[in-house]
């Protein structure tokens, strides 16, 4: 674990709960995220990662428990509050804007400008000078700022949009499901770019299914199912095995394939069954 | 090919360090030729040149002189005001077919200002500027407001308005056209602003000055300003501009209200050069417009274009409809030849966009 991880998080949320009428979206969650550290949340899909990450960027208000931003509780009305406490969400799809170029993209929406009244323009080479500057803190050197996003990779867009964050003041960087779109090779570059945000001293909220991927970068882990904490572990407390079988869902996986054993008249379900117990078998060894 | 991210992270090696400003001098040069917007309306505007200038059946070559120089700018003038504002909603994410019965509507609606309520010409236009206003900010907040697409709510702006502009003339007239006296007030000052000619010997129309001041502040706001990244970005991916701060509906709606308001303009100009207006003034017209901006590179998806490369594409338009009269070619391939222009033009725009969009995973 990281040295940053004495004294208050940067974020926290205790026994929060959110309801939408009679629907439990979340019930009694506790996790938290400190300066320098990866904080992972797994789940499977329904599990409440969406619900969990609008709570914390603003976009929901919770119904029970407790937020507190540097030890101080906090109420979001709106992702703007948010983002001006220093949250910022990286959206998977929403990050980039394809046929902008990189230095555009960069300064979307908080462009630098000079000159007064009708004279006034984008400082456009600021902006690529910034631009360049904090994407080369990223380990990439962007060596046309005209070129547009579009063009680059998967991987590539992700930095520009943490970068980006990073650089308009985040201090907690939640990252939805960076990884879920892309290749092998790219997700692994993707997750350099978290490991170089944590050495930055960010707190990173990292939101996957994938516990190949958040295991080799997470501090600590939190499992949600079904709206509910399934567990909360920091790193020496658990192994990427443990995991990947709490993440399939153990003796989900082992009753959902029994049920298809006994449809398994058709042979093509039997083989499906078959499989599935081979799953369970190799994730519970 | 062109970023080196996908080394580990102290990587930078000595060739990044010290060749990175030099590499990026050596890929402007012809990577940022291609990748302008405009390059393919600049060729394709040459091209066109060139050819009627070759098929010319005037005896004094009068495409290639000044006197036909002042025949298709004439024409190209009020496409091009028009197109540049298209161009820029196209831009934005949206249409605005009601574009070309606008400049009938509002040049009615001077002319109904002038002679039947008497209002000074320039008070006239004012009310005119400000009514298209309206017009353009109902279109914008019906389509931000009912997220259905602009296609159908300008279609829809487009033939009540051209209900109108008939019925209301021929109620107030019973004709089919307003005819503005050269005596009323203010007549002769508007007039040489909006409607005259510069250039005496060969009486370039006033159209042509518009056109360009237009281009060249359109072309400003769109590449060096705040709002014109915005334009970009409301057109490019509208959710992900809304998630970094970009006021998304306020910058559709005022590219409607621009759209509408260079309508007023061009109205205002075909009333008072022509001291009158037809009811049936500018219905079709949207289509060259459009024609314009896409020639000119403007993607129907928005997201991508230039307000330059609109006014090539205008440009183009009136090089076809002089060319062909000079070429004593029957006037009705000219729509054939709009037509094949318009498909080879989206031909490129596609593959541009495919370039500049696809992700290397």
């Amino acid at each position: 674990m990281s040295d940053h991880s004495n004294g208050v998080p940067l974020l926290e949320v205790r026994h929060v709960s959110k309801y939408f009428g009679s629907v439990i979206a979340l019930k009694d969650i506790s996790m938290e995220v400190r300066a320098g550290e990866v904080t992972c949340v797994l789940g499977d899909n329904g599990a409440g990662k969406s619900s969990l990450i609008k709570i914390l960027s603003g976009v929901h208000t919770y119904d029970e428990g407790e937020f507190l931003v540097e030890g101080k509780p906090v109420r979001f009305s709106g992702p703007r509050e948010a983002r001006a406490a220093g949250i910022s969400v990286v959206f998977q799809d929403l990050a980039t804007i394809p046929l902008m170029s990189v230095w555009r993209n960069f300064f979307l929406g908080s462009e630098p400008t000079i000159g007064v009244g009708p004279v006034r323009r984008l400082n456009s080479g600021f902006a690529k000078r910034v631009m360049r500057e904090e994407m080369r803190k990223m380990g990439i050197d962007v060596r046309d700022p005209n070129q547009a996003v579009g063009t680059l990779s998967g991987g590539e867009r992700q930095a520009v949009a943490i970068a980006r964050a990073v650089y308009f003041g985040a201090k907690v960087l939640i990252l939805d499901e960076p990884t879920s779109a892309l290749g092998v090779r790219q997700s692994g570059i993707v997750l350099k770019y978290v490991v170089q945000a944590r050495e930055r001293g960010l707190g990173v909220i990292f939101i996957t299914h994938n516990p190949h991927h958040a295991f080799p970068v997470g501090d600590r882990f939190v499992l949600l199912n079904r709206g509910k904490l399934m567990g909360s572990y920091t790193k020496a407390e658990t192994s990427l095995d443990e995991l990947t079988k709490m993440m399939a869902g153990g003796e989900e996986l082992e009753r959902l394939s029994k049920e298809l054993e006994k449809m398994a008249a058709d042979p093509e379900m039997k083989q499906v069954a078959q499989q599935m117990a081979q799953e369970v078998n190799r994730s519970g060894t | 090919m062109s970023v080196a991210g996908t080394q580990p992270v102290p990587a930078p090696a000595p060739r990044q360090a010290g060749l990175g400003d030099e590499r990026l001098a050596r890929v402007s040069v012809l990577v940022r030729l291609l990748q302008r917007p405009e390059l393919g309306a600049l060729i394709g505007a040459l091209a066109v040149y060139l050819l009627f200038a070759t098929v010319d059946a005037t005896p004094a070559h009068l495409f290639s002189s000044i006197a036909g120089m002042q025949n298709w700018t004439d024409a190209a003038s009020t496409y091009g005001i028009m197109a540049v504002a298209v161009a820029l909603l196209m831009i934005g994410g949206e249409f605005d077919l009601s574009a070309g019965v606008m400049t009938g509507t509002c040049g009615l609606l001077l002319g109904m200002l002038i002679t039947r309520y008497a209002v000074n010409v320039w008070v006239a236009i004012v009310a005119v500027l400000v009514f298209a206003g309206i017009i353009g900010a109902i279109n914008g907040v019906l389509v931000v407001r009912t997220k259905l697409p602009s296609f159908i709510i300008t279609l829809a702006t487009f033939f009540v308005l051209r209900g109108v502009d008939v019925g209301v003339t021929k109620l107030l007239t019973n004709t089919v056209r307003f005819d503005i006296s050269d005596q009323a007030p203010g007549f002769a000052g508007a007039q040489s602003i909006f409607g005259s000619t510069f250039l005496a010997p060969y009486n370039f129309q006033d159209a042509v000055l518009w056109w360009i001041a237009v281009t060249i502040v359109a072309t400003w706001v769109l590449t060096q300003t705040t709002f014109g990244n915005w334009i970009f970005a409301v057109g490019g991916d509208a959710n992900a501009a809304r998630a970094v701060g970009v006021p998304v509906s306020r910058t559709k709606v005022i590219l409607f209200m621009y759209t509408a308001m260079s309508a007023a303009l061009v109205g205002v100009m075909v009333a008072l050069r022509f001291k009158g207006i037809q009811s049936g003034q500018g219905v079709g017209l949207e289509f060259f417009y459009i024609i314009a901006a896409v020639v000119g590179g403007c993607l129907l998806t928005g997201g991508y274009g230039s307000a330059i490369g609109a006014s090539l594409g205008a440009l183009i338009i009136g090089f076809a409809q002089i060319g062909i009269i000079f070429a004593n070619w029957d006037s009705n391939w000219y729509f054939t030849f709009l037509g094949v222009i318009l498909f080879v033009a989206v031909g490129v725009n596609t593959l541009v966009r495919r370039r500049a969009a696809s992700a290397r995973r």
